[in-house]
């Protein structure tokens, strides 16, 4: 069997049937992220998420080491939400995705929906929830970096859940499901750890040159005081 | 928004485009090539084999062996090089940055709200 370096989840591992099921949770997800999408992006706006998205192109090649003989890399769901919203946010992970499917051979064209569904949906999701969740530590920069990291790491592990989701569903019943468990969380632990960081850093390098343009302080004392007045 | 905020606005665009063209066109090449999370966990049983012609192969038992070989596996920019060449993941990365913000900033672009007028 011929093996090749990818990314993402190839074809053959989920069965036809929950690979469509999962392709249809990734166009519902797209479409409702695409109405409320619109209110997030305006002529300042829409430049920055359409370099962010390349920024989480850029990122996801680069592969980390966490343990002897594997490594890891960023999903930016969490990044990409922080700086221009989950509805935003979702599609640029989404863009990559299909960018990498169809013009990079990584991650398969049956598995998309999948693929979109763990580190687009679910991980921008659960990423942007958490940081949500802590919005009122993002008063000071070290705060908010702090921020950063814990809806980056939830991002990862908590999307790595949804390929274990996936596979409970429709993978191959041969394998332990109890063992692909342990697996996947326990690496993507690691890997979240590696996402925490690359998060925090372009989150709070962006904060302190343009707090204009991070979402999450949108609104908030801190982007009132920061903000030049506008002329 | 007036000129100065304007140019401003522009500075920060451009230069978020040089880092994001930095990271995939250089520093891509210090990226570790083992297998990422998933494909760990998708390997766990099997041995990777690598041949003389640096084909890998699967041997023993692993859920990676249900992988297809991907449809465009033979397309331009396969496994993030160019024409299948060694050292131009730079040159991949790089086009990828490009392609990535000409794609979601034109669709950004489109959907963004106007002011009424």
């Amino acid at each position: 069997m011929v093996r090749d370096v990818a990314m993402h989840m190839s074809d053959g591992l989920l069965n036809t049937t929950t690979s469509l099921l999962f392709g249809g949770v990734a166009v519902v997800g797209l479409a409702v992220a695409a109405a409320r999408a619109r209110d997030d992006l305006d002529d300042r706006t829409a430049p920055m998420a359409g370099l962010v998205a390349a920024f989480v192109f850029a990122t996801q090649m680069l592969n980390f080491p966490v343990l002897p003989g594997v490594s890891g890399h960023l999903l930016g769901g969490a990044l990409a939400a922080i700086l221009v919203g989950p509805w935003v946010g979702a599609l640029c992970v989404s863009i990559v995705l299909v960018v990498q499917g169809l013009v990079f051979a990584d991650g398969g064209l049956t598995a998309l929906g999948a693929n979109i569904t763990n580190m687009a949906l679910i991980g921008t999701a659960a990423g942007f929830g958490v940081a949500v969740l802590l919005r009122r530590f993002t008063r000071t920069r070290g705060g908010l970096v702090a921020v950063a990291f814990t809806a980056a790491f939830a991002n990862t592990v908590i999307a790595s859940l949804g390929f274990v989701l996936e596979f409970a569903i429709g993978g191959d019943p041969a394998f332990s499901l109890g063992a692909v468990t342990a697996t996947m969380v326990g690496v993507h632990c690691l890997i979240g750890i590696g996402e925490g960081i690359i998060t925090a850093l372009t989150v709070g390098a962006v904060a302190a040159i343009r707090p204009d343009l991070v979402y999450l302080l949108r609104g908030t004392r801190r982007e009132l005081e920061l903000k030049e007045p506008v002329a | 928004m007036n000129t100065t905020r304007n140019k401003r606005n522009l500075g920060f665009l451009l230069g978020f485009l040089a880092v994001a063209l930095i990271l995939a066109g250089v520093v891509s090449y210090f990226a570790d090539s083992d297998p990422d999370g998933l494909d760990h966990a998708t390997l766990q049983g099997c041995q990777v084999l690598t041949n003389d012609q640096n084909v890998e192969t699967l041997e023993g038992t692993c859920i990676a062996q249900n992988a297809k070989e991907h449809r465009m596996a033979s397309g331009p920019l396969a496994d993030y090089k160019v024409d299948g060449g060694e050292g131009t993941t730079g040159l991949a990365g790089v086009i990828g940055v490009a392609v990535t913000v000409v794609v979601a900033g034109g669709l950004f672009w489109v959907l963004r709200r106007r002011p009424a007028k």
